[in-house]
């Protein structure tokens, strides 16, 4: 129990801010959003899992990688390619001059699927994909900079290179990747229909319980002792070395986890959303994932899912009303949150948590509820 | 060959490399800039390609002016002048106001820039609008001339290739032969030895950025002769310039020219044979795969860190 507690949890502040967290995701927002905004929401969470991932990348490793979007939209598109190839079936494509294959193929007089598109039949070997293509993108990337100490911000600048060629070449390869647009147009999964406003609701609690489960895992490693390593790392990487840790190894490794992470929040995007496109793979949506975990603190796992929540919020209500303010305040947001609060919102929870003594505060009011419940329950019986 | 002439060929990779040779001077002004921020100071500014875009702005407002008041001919010079002189002001006030407190969190100053493009990138829409404009250029600029008869090549790109010339020797000059430049490599290399012969290192700075900022508003006003400017013009080149510098290892100026040029001819005379975009693609491809081979880039210094 206490070993589940620590480690898992976080004490019992973590447990309480993962407690509130999932009391907003699970229960709050569905009572309190219609179906629209409680999709839109849906996105945002996918969003988070890049967030979560670069708080273990970037708050504890260190390593600031521009290219998070890759493998967030490498997961998107895996899961994307089966969802259109079970659209694609001969019957609805009859029109086609090639029936049977994405309609996109059929617009650049491609006639039969190509290789690379075969492996996303099966769904088994699909999901199998979402996890392993990112990763293995990751190990080779990691592996070629970080055996030879590439790092810092080299490592930055290459991440983001890679997202711009990423990018462009499924902007550029219409024919295989549906282009600028995207693969759109994504009906049923196993039929079962993921339009209905019943598949919404199911998708978005899936999309959340996985969250949870990614920052279960991320604290896990955290609060391990390659945790305290990788801080180490981060602090004096030269002293880890040293002390005869494999630094590079290290760095692989968490490289690879984030990317993994992310891929399961792009493969949840397009479940959730219903399509996918380069718009999501490219530079800016990269960068603008980091600026998600910093502004909820770069840190702090929970506090990069409201960071992200709160961005994307913003940027949804800014830019239907004043389109133009939007840009302002996203630069602002990005120059304020560096210069000023390096550890974000949960830097200023903390803060004001510690000496409020809000954990235990709240805990003790859910103890009493608890309580109550238990009573009357009991009373009733 | 590809079904043409080897005469026609010929023609193709003269006329391509010369289409190649602008890109190389738009990229060589706007990577030099950045290695004397990046290289030197060890400075992310993402949003160099902004200040690019201020002196493109320049010189477009410029010759609106030029033609209202009739002489077209000679605004150039002041134009490329006025870019330097307003984006190096820029540059100096971005320094004293937000990177001289993120020196020792370099990671950080990469997003906080980044955010100031943004913010600059809304400025230039609110105020020039979203749609591109260009600068009417002076007659003398905009015909061509032909040494055969498929051969065609534009003068503008000539001037921008002169002009790119001339700054990079200024530039070499300043850093490696003048009392100032000796400061400013003094201060890059020991900022505290520096300091302890006397030198304001914090002004060495501050003036450092102001000068790559200005070098990226002349890049700006070379650009105006080649392409329109938009609000977004500027980060359309960030990355390539970056992988400019980058590549051709990050403290030397001849890596610097000599990758720009390699980039740009192998970006343009791909794009012949391909589509634009697999072109860009091979590369970027080709670069991010040397550069994983040899991380220092083509032309490190020797020196161990």
């Amino acid at each position: 129990m206490h070993v589940i507690s620590e480690k898992l949890l976080g004490g019992k502040q973590g447990a309480v801010n993962l407690l509130i967290l999932a009391l907003l995701l699970f229960v709050i927002f569905p009572l309190w959003l219609d179906l629209f905004r409680l999709n839109l929401l849906g996105k945002y969470v996918t969003y988070a899992y890049v967030a979560v991932g670069l708080v273990l990348l970037w708050g504890n490793g260190g390593i600031l990688s521009l290219g998070q979007g890759i493998f967030f939209g490498l997961g998107g598109y895996c899961m994307a390619m089966f969802l259109k190839l079970e659209a694609s079936d001969p019957v609805s494509t009859k029109i086609q001059t090639t029936p049977g294959i994405p309609d996109f193929m059929d617009w650049n007089q491609i006639t039969e699927i190509p290789f690379f598109w075969e492996p996303f039949k099966s769904l088994p070997l699909t999901l199998l994909l979402i996890l392993l293509v990112p990763t293995f993108l990751a190990l080779i990337i990691g592996f070629a900079m970080f055996k030879r100490r590439v790092g810092g911000v080299y490592f930055s600048i290459i991440t983001q290179a890679i997202a711009l060629i990423l990018s462009i070449l499924i902007v550029g390869q219409q024919g295989y990747t549906g282009g600028v647009n995207g693969i759109t147009d994504l009906r049923t999964l196993l039929g079962w229909d993921i339009r209905t406003d019943g598949a919404k609701y199911l998708l978005y609690y899936i999309n959340a319980g996985l969250l949870i489960l990614c920052i279960l895992l991320s604290r896990y490693i955290l609060t391990s002792k390659f945790g305290m390593l990788l801080l180490a790392m981060r602090d004096k990487e030269e002293r880890v070395r040293f002390s005869g840790y494999d630094v590079s190894n290290f760095k692989i490794f968490i490289f690879c986890i984030a990317a993994m992470i992310s891929a399961v929040g792009g493969a949840m995007f397009t479940l959730q959303v219903g399509f996918m496109s380069p718009s999501f793979v490219g530079i800016v949506p990269s960068i603008e994932m980091v600026i998600f975990a910093a502004v909820g603190g770069r840190m702090s796992l929970i506090g990069a899912v409201y960071g992200t929540l709160l961005v994307n919020f913003g940027k949804t209500m800014f830019s239907e009303t004043y389109p133009e303010l939007w840009l302002f305040l996203m630069g602002g947001l990005f120059i304020a949150v560096v210069m000023f609060f390096p550890d974000g919102l949960a830097g200023v929870y903390d803060k004001y948590a510690t000496r409020f003594n809000l954990a235990g505060r709240i805990a003790k009011v859910i103890q009493k509820i608890s309580k109550k419940a238990l009573k009357t329950v009991g009373e009733e019986a | 060959m590809f079904g043409y002439t080897m005469t026609e060929i010929g023609s193709i990779v003269v006329m391509q490399g010369f289409a190649g040779l602008s890109l190389f001077s738009v990229l060589l002004l706007m990577a030099l800039g950045l290695a004397i921020i990046f290289g030197q100071m060890g400075v992310i500014n993402m949003a160099h390609g902004e200040f690019m875009t201020v002196g493109a702005y320049t010189t477009v407002f410029m010759s609106k002016v030029a033609v209202q008041y009739g002489w077209v001919g000679s605004y150039f010079m002041f134009a490329i002048i006025t870019a330097f002189i307003l984006a190096f002001f820029l540059g100096y006030l971005v320094e004293y106001l937000m990177i001289r407190h993120l020196y020792k969190r370099p990671l950080d100053t990469l997003l906080a820039t980044w955010g100031l493009s943004l913010v600059m990138q809304q400025i230039f829409r609110s105020t020039f609008g979203a749609k591109e404009v260009s600068a009417d250029l002076p007659e003398w600029l905009l015909g061509s001339f032909k040494p055969t008869p498929d051969i065609d090549i534009p003068i503008n790109g000539v001037l921008v290739m002169g002009l790119s010339l001339i700054v990079t020797v200024s530039v070499y000059l300043y850093l490696y032969r003048s009392r100032g430049g000796l400061r400013i490599r003094a201060t890059m290399q020991n900022r505290i030895m520096a300091g302890a012969v006397g030198i304001n290192t914090k002004k060495v700075d501050r003036f450092t950025f102001a000068l790559g900022c200005g070098i990226a508003g002349v890049a700006g006003a070379a650009f105006t002769t080649i392409a329109s400017t938009g609000p977004t013009t500027g980060s359309l080149y960030i990355v390539d310039s970056f992988m400019v510098v980058v590549f051709g290892g990050a403290a030397s100026l001849f890596g610097t020219i000599a990758s720009a040029f390699g980039i740009a001819q192998a970006q343009s005379i791909l794009q012949f044979f391909m589509t634009s975009s697999m072109g860009k693609v091979s590369t970027l491809m080709v670069i991010v795969v040397i550069l994983m081979m040899r991380p220092e880039g083509l032309f490190a210094s020797k020196v161990r860190k």
